[in-house]
């Protein structure tokens, strides 16, 4: 983080306040969909949420005391 | 291995040797003058140089050995967030995100309770288990489970006990895994229930943030998802207000009626609320509540640590107390090894061996950055410890003990119990309870063993002195509170969850039906059994004469290490199957020093004479009494005290179902161990080091 331009300070620290709730990087995830596998259909944002969600709590959500 | 080498080949520099020997100066001055001090108070900027010099050099030398020498970390090697990265769970995540990710996973009720538990016997026995356990059993722990993991392609810690050691190991450790799921909860709720008994301001909180969630859940559901972050921006906001509304509930003597309720049916609530809770959808209440709670704990811990370092109050709590053999009001039992087991998070906790071989290694951009995200964030999460102890220590010794002592020691009455503690040595005046409970707005704070409400009134305290002034304090004692409490039913809910998932995993193997989780009969008598398992060992803590930590939170602390104990029990083996035998004692110090401590306390839990630490003594004392139809406390009839007996003899087979889990785990591991070390070969079922990249 050797930028300390504002935008960029924010967008990681909104990146991380997302990662604590489970919810991975959106952007991240459709620039490396979109790579991989170019014909298949991309999850909108609400259904990436959604599985992510899903995914956080599939065993119950462990974390610590 | 070139590139390790090459880092462990750099010398340091005459500059270096000079800024760490001021530092390791530093440190151990701030030791000393803690050790030392024998004045009335000792200013807390001493214990925080203290701490913050330690986690420097151990940062600095000692994860640095073990990354190099122990785990070989290899930048080069590809992680499995580059070996197949999916957007999803395996996804390479910038250092600094990550490390956020994984202390909030790591940061929990269980650092900010066990220290000021711990305090009863001074701050100095707690601050020395917490620097040295932290850095040579905790983040060790932390760090190589995480490497490890790695390794496997991000595996779990009960998939690498069963591919290392054997199913028979991993049917064991998920058995123990279970236990302690349980006690867990239970120990969690009991310190909730004791910091809600008679407040209705409390009650009104925590009630309020379950329409508060609903709403959340409901906006993220139906409402735009992504827009997450904004809706708990606001759903803080709204806690922030519920607190300030409890504030105008409490004062009005009809509507603080309605809110206020005595330990035993807040326990009952409590357990219907943790089935309803965790048979729910998880986006309706459990997500966006881990939401508020992750945000709160994660503001509050910032607060904290700022309030500490603007103020550095002076600790009023002594060195050592007369408490440290054993006697004491808020946790029975000596020393050792009773404080090596009230104080786990925030030293060792075997917890974090389930979440280092979680998520986090899947998202690892590079090995190398093992060490920062597993050593360092568990330095982090240490420091929260010392934060609390910090906090126990700013009260008045007098007002610690009379808050934490259990009426039946102390008395229920404010002259009582300032008679009482007075006479231990503590001097307080009836007039010094009755204010401070008057300041944080609550009609008592007597009879709160539990370290939620000591806490928060230590950090009501702290943060009044930087923020406001004396008139906030009864603000930030109920913020205090509602973070911790809030916190506690996120864990209850989602504890639940995980103990279904796992009851209905064992029963699976005996009633296919019953396996099925998406099977809503199998899940209502899955959660139901889960919850009966925790509301079990809450209510007769509730109902306990000695306030019910004094009992539960060393069954608690023992579970907790005893996993600890196995996960490094598993690392060991791994690196004698690594062919790293010469550099296992980085495991088996710590592995022998916690099974040492887990099997003498839970032998002192069974078999002491004294009936308020052995859970047998207790019993016979029960027993005798009824023979003789005497009704002892807290019975009120002889039925009752057969339940008593009754109940130390499960908490009997608890221990020793966590004794019997923990042996036979040393035992399998040695003898895994052993067949490695004779094993010319390396046997570890690591990822092949094909997979490098030569670049």
């Amino acid at each position: 983080m050797k930028c300390a331009c504002w935008p960029e300070l924010l967008r990681r620290t909104a990146e991380t306040a997302r990662l604590m709730l489970g919810v991975a990087d959106y952007d991240a995830y459709v620039a490396h969909f979109v790579a991989v596998h170019p014909d298949a259909t991309v999850l909108s944002r609400e259904a990436f949420f959604r599985e992510r969600l899903a995914a956080r709590y599939r065993s119950g959500g462990l974390r610590c005391c | 291995m070139a590139p390790a080498r090459a880092i462990v080949a750099g010398r340091l520099s005459a500059a270096h040797i000079l800024a760490w020997g001021a530092v390791a100066l530093l440190g151990g001055a701030s030791l000393g003058v803690l050790a030392l001090h024998r004045g009335e108070t000792v200013s807390a900027a001493w214990l925080v140089a203290a701490a913050l010099c330690t986690y420097a050099l151990a940062y600095r030398f000692y994860s640095r050995f073990l990354a190099n020498r122990v785990a070989r970390l290899d930048p080069a090697r590809p992680t499995p967030a580059m070996r197949h990265p999916d957007g999803l769970d395996y996804c390479p995540t910038h250092p600094v995100v990550l490390f956020g990710h994984h202390f909030a996973a790591i940061a929990g009720a269980g650092p900010l309770v066990g220290p000021v538990l711990a305090a009863q016997m001074g701050y100095l026995p707690g601050t020395l288990w917490i620097l040295a356990g932290v850095v040579f059993a905790g983040a060790v722990q932390d760090f190589l489970i995480l490497s490890f993991s790695v390794r496997r392609d991000g595996h779990s810690l009960g998939d690498m006990i069963r591919r290392e050691l054997g199913p028979f190991a991993g049917t064991v450790a998920a058995v123990g895994v279970l236990a302690i799921m349980v006690i867990l909860l239970a120990v969690l709720g009991l310190v909730v229930v004791k910091a809600l008994a008679n407040s209705p301001w409390g009650v009104f909180t925590i009630a309020a943030t379950i329409p508060i969630a609903l709403c959340m859940g409901l906006c993220c559901r139906f409402g735009g998802a992504h827009q997450v972050l904004e809706v708990s921006a606001v759903g803080v906001a709204l806690l922030l207000a519920a607190i300030w509304a409890g504030g105008r509930v409490a004062a009005d003597p009809a509507m603080a009626a309605w809110f206020t309720f005595p330990p035993r049916d807040l326990a009952l609530m409590l357990i219907a609320y943790g089935f309803l809770a965790s048979v729910l959808p998880v986006w309706l209440l459990l997500a966006p509540r881990d939401y508020l709670s992750t945000f709160l704990k994660i503001g509050t811990i910032a607060a904290l640590a700022v309030g500490i370092c603007v103020t550095l109050p002076d600790l009023r709590m002594p060195a050592i107390t007369r408490f440290a053999d054993g006697s004491g009001p808020v946790f029975s039992g000596a020393l050792f090894p009773f404080l090596f087991i009230t104080i786990a998070c925030g030293s060792v906790s075997g917890f974090h061996a389930l979440v280092s071989s979680g998520t986090t290694p899947k998202m690892l951009q590079n090995e190398a950055q093992a060490r920062a995200i597993g050593y360092g964030a568990m330095l982090t999460e240490s420091f929260v410890a010392i934060m609390a102890l910090i906090a126990a220590s700013v009260l008045q010794p007098g007002a610690y003990f009379a808050m934490n002592a259990p009426p039946a020691a102390v008395g229920s009455t404010v002259q009582a119990v300032a008679a009482n503690v007075s006479s231990w040595g503590f001097a307080i005046t009836p007039d010094d309870l009755t204010r401070l409970a008057h300041q944080v707005g609550e009609s008592t704070i007597l009879a709160r063993a539990g370290g939620a409400q000591t806490l928060a009134v230590g950090m009501a305290t702290i943060f009044s002195r930087v923020l406001g002034g004396g008139g906030t304090m009864a603000f930030w004692y109920h913020f205090a509170i509602l973070f911790e409490a809030l916190f506690i039913l996120t864990t209850l809910d989602a504890g639940t969850r995980v103990a279904r998932f796992m009851i209905q995993d064992f029963g699976g193997n005996f009633l296919a039906a019953f396996g099925r989780t998406d099977s809503l009969p199998a899940n209502l008598a899955a959660s139901g059994l889960a919850v009966c398992g925790w509301g079990f060992f809450l209510y007769q803590g509730v109902m306990d004469p000695l306030g019910g930590i004094n009992t539960l939170w060393p069954l608690f602390g023992i579970a907790n290490q005893m996993l600890a104990a196995i996960a490094l029990t598993l690392c060991t083996v791994i690196l004698f199957k690594l062919k790293r035998g010469r550099v296992a004692w980085v495991t088996c110090v710590p592995t022998a020093w916690l099974a040492v401590c887990t099997l003498t306390a839970g032998a002192e839990k069974m078999f002491s004479d004294v009936p308020a630490i052995g859970f047998l003594a207790h019993a016979a004392k029960y027993s005798a009494a009824a023979g003789d139809f005497q009704v002892l406390a807290p019975a009120k009839t002889i039925a009752d005290m057969r339940q008593v007996v009754i109940n130390d003899y499960v908490d009997v087979s608890l221990t020793a179902l966590f004794m019997a889990v923990v042996s036979v785990m040393l035992v399998v591991g040695a003898a895994a161990a052993w067949r490695a070390a004779t094993d010319p070969n390396v046997t570890a079922a690591e990822v092949p080091d094909e997979m490098r990249v030569l670049a």
